[in-house]
């Protein structure tokens, strides 16, 4: 089966005047089959956020080529770009940060229906659909990100983000600004979302917290210091640490 | 704990109050002036271009409460009529700078890469002269006139709010939603409409307030200098330089317009640092 997305090599250097170039990303590779869950741990600093942009492409890589269900996308711009979106959709790690302070959670939430064709009245519509799915009732559209509390926004950010049907879906930390509690309710509704039936929505899930990765992930890649230095089930890893930063990773929860 | 912070709770409602009732004063005030210049016509006592050369150089008095000048035109008349070409003539101006500046500003900060060097830098020379005497340049070049007086004002005066526009749009740019917004397939000109614009549009709009007056200045200043409104055009500026020479045996004549221009551009002053405080959510004390 042909995999959801693929990256290879990938590399990014930031090259500042004055200062020594320096390298965030160094040669990565992997591949995510559909419906699978892929983590990606690692501290701050270790490269985690940068590989998601370039994914996303909000950054552009170095070197590296990231195909997205077979298709190139490294050097896509424009409307080509805003295609490759329809597959791949993104939650941030801050949820009232990442919805517009000037617009409803409802706008937010079918914008990218409405960029896709779809009417208004028919957008509104699937918004309250998607809505429920995520566990807020209908009336959180009219809401603005201020009027909500983190863990609200963040399940709006979840609707947001499979509103166009994407077959891969990003989590950049989206846990980390969130208490216990609503950690674990979040973590429940991805994994719901995920054994929906029909569903074959792929997850790349970027933490810090291996607890978290070790129940919900298949498979995990740990990032330091923007190498991959170790890779394998969260079982393995956790039984089995080979590199000195897992170990420690480890230790430090134990 | 709750005893602790009544008092600054109190304080904060009346400064909350106050900006408000502040913000009700002189945007009353300013509603009236703007009303007066667009009524103007029918405000004047006398008709301000007829002259009266009997009663020239008339003191203030019941009839003519500013006095007339030394061709007999009442000069309460003529403030109010100049308060057409004064009062529209600013606000032209700054709506012209504010949406000029706010655009050079947006799309700098939204491209980056060369465009944005090259304008910013033109717009450091623009900032490295003296604002006015280049004014002065640009409109003696272009030749006298109110219309040249406005483009002169206009050039000098964009680089401030495409500074403002610029740095605003950067700091947006940077935003999870603006990247939200990205990955939702919108295009750059939705982008910068639905999302950029309207995030950024609250401190450009408080820089705009409160140039009405200064601009107001240079306008008059201007006309003052012979650049700007030609005689017999009634404007505050040019009314003064008029009768300049006249000061020491007849100063009402010089003074009317200089009050009328020195009350005007209080009230928008104050009407701008008004709104500042109120659109500062700090001082809203929520």
């Amino acid at each position: 089966m042909e995999p959801v997305l693929k990256v290879e090599n990938l590399t990014k250097v930031f090259t500042r005047k004055g200062q020594p170039d320096y390298t965030a990303v160094n040669h990565i590779s992997f591949e995510m089959s559909p419906g699978e869950c892929l983590g990606l741990i690692g501290e701050s600093g270790s490269g985690k956020t940068t590989v998601v942009n370039m994914i996303t492409r909000l950054l552009d890589s170095t070197e590296g080529r990231i195909l997205l269900g077979g298709e190139d996308i490294t050097r896509l711009s424009g409307k080509g770009l805003r295609k490759a979106y329809r597959e791949m959709q993104m939650v941030f790690q801050t949820p009232t940060d990442s919805f517009d302070p000037r617009c409803t959670l409802g706008d937010g939430i079918g914008e990218s229906l409405r960029n896709n064709g779809w009417s208004r009245k028919a957008a509104k519509d699937e918004v309250v659909r998607l809505l429920e799915v995520c566990g807020l009732s209908a009336d959180f559209a009219g809401r603005y990100p201020h009027q909500v509390s983190g863990g609200q926004c963040q399940r709006a950010a979840i609707a947001r983000a499979l509103a166009i049907r994407p077959k891969l879906l990003i989590c950049d930390e989206a846990t980390s600004s969130l208490d216990v509690t609503i950690q674990q309710e979040i973590i429940d509704l991805l994994n719901e979302l995920r054994w929906t039936k029909g569903s074959d929505l792929s997850i790349l899930f970027i933490c810090h917290d291996i607890a978290l990765v070790q129940q919900f992930c298949e498979y995990v890649l740990v990032m330091y210091k923007g190498d991959i230095v170790e890779q394998g089930t969260p079982g393995e890893i956790i039984q089995d640490p080979r590199d000195p930063y897992t170990k420690r990773l480890i230790a430090s929860i134990l | 704990m709750s005893t602790r912070n009544e008092p600054t709770v109190r304080i904060q409602k009346i400064k909350k109050d106050t900006i408000k009732t502040r913000l009700i004063i002189f945007g009353a005030l300013a509603l009236i002036l703007l009303l007066c210049s667009v009524f103007c016509e029918h405000l004047t006592p006398y008709d301000p271009y007829l002259q009266d050369l009997k009663n020239a150089k008339a003191p203030p008095s019941l009839e003519h409460l500013f006095g007339t000048d030394r061709y007999g035109r009442d000069m309460l008349s003529r403030v109010i009529v100049g308060s057409k070409t004064s009062i529209f003539s600013t606000l032209l101006l700054v709506g012209i700078v504010t949406v000029l500046g706010t655009m050079v500003g947006v799309f700098c900060g939204w491209h980056g890469k060369w465009i944005d060097t090259v304008l910013m830098r033109i717009s450091d020379m623009f900032l490295a002269f003296p604002g006015l005497v280049f004014a002065m340049a640009v409109a003696g070049v272009l030749g006298g006139g109110l219309q040249n007086a406005i483009i002169a004002l206009v050039a000098i005066s964009w680089p401030k709010y495409a500074r403002i526009a610029r740095s605003q749009t950067l700091a947006q740019k940077e935003t999870p939603y603006l990247k939200a917004a990205r990955l939702s397939g919108s295009g750059t000109w939705k982008i910068i409409f639905k999302h950029i614009l309207p995030n950024i549009v609250g401190p450009i709009l408080v820089t705009s307030m409160l140039d009405i007056g200064t601009m107001m200045m240079e306008l008059a200043g201007l006309s003052f200098l012979g650049l700007g409104a030609k005689p017999p055009t009634a404007e505050w500026g040019s009314m003064m330089s008029d009768a300049r020479s006249l000061l020491s045996s007849v100063p009402w004549v010089t003074l009317a317009p200089g009050f009328a221009i020195f009350i005007s551009v209080m009230i928008f002053n104050l009407l701008g640092d008004t709104i500042r405080d109120y659109a500062d959510p700090k001082s809203r004390g929520r």
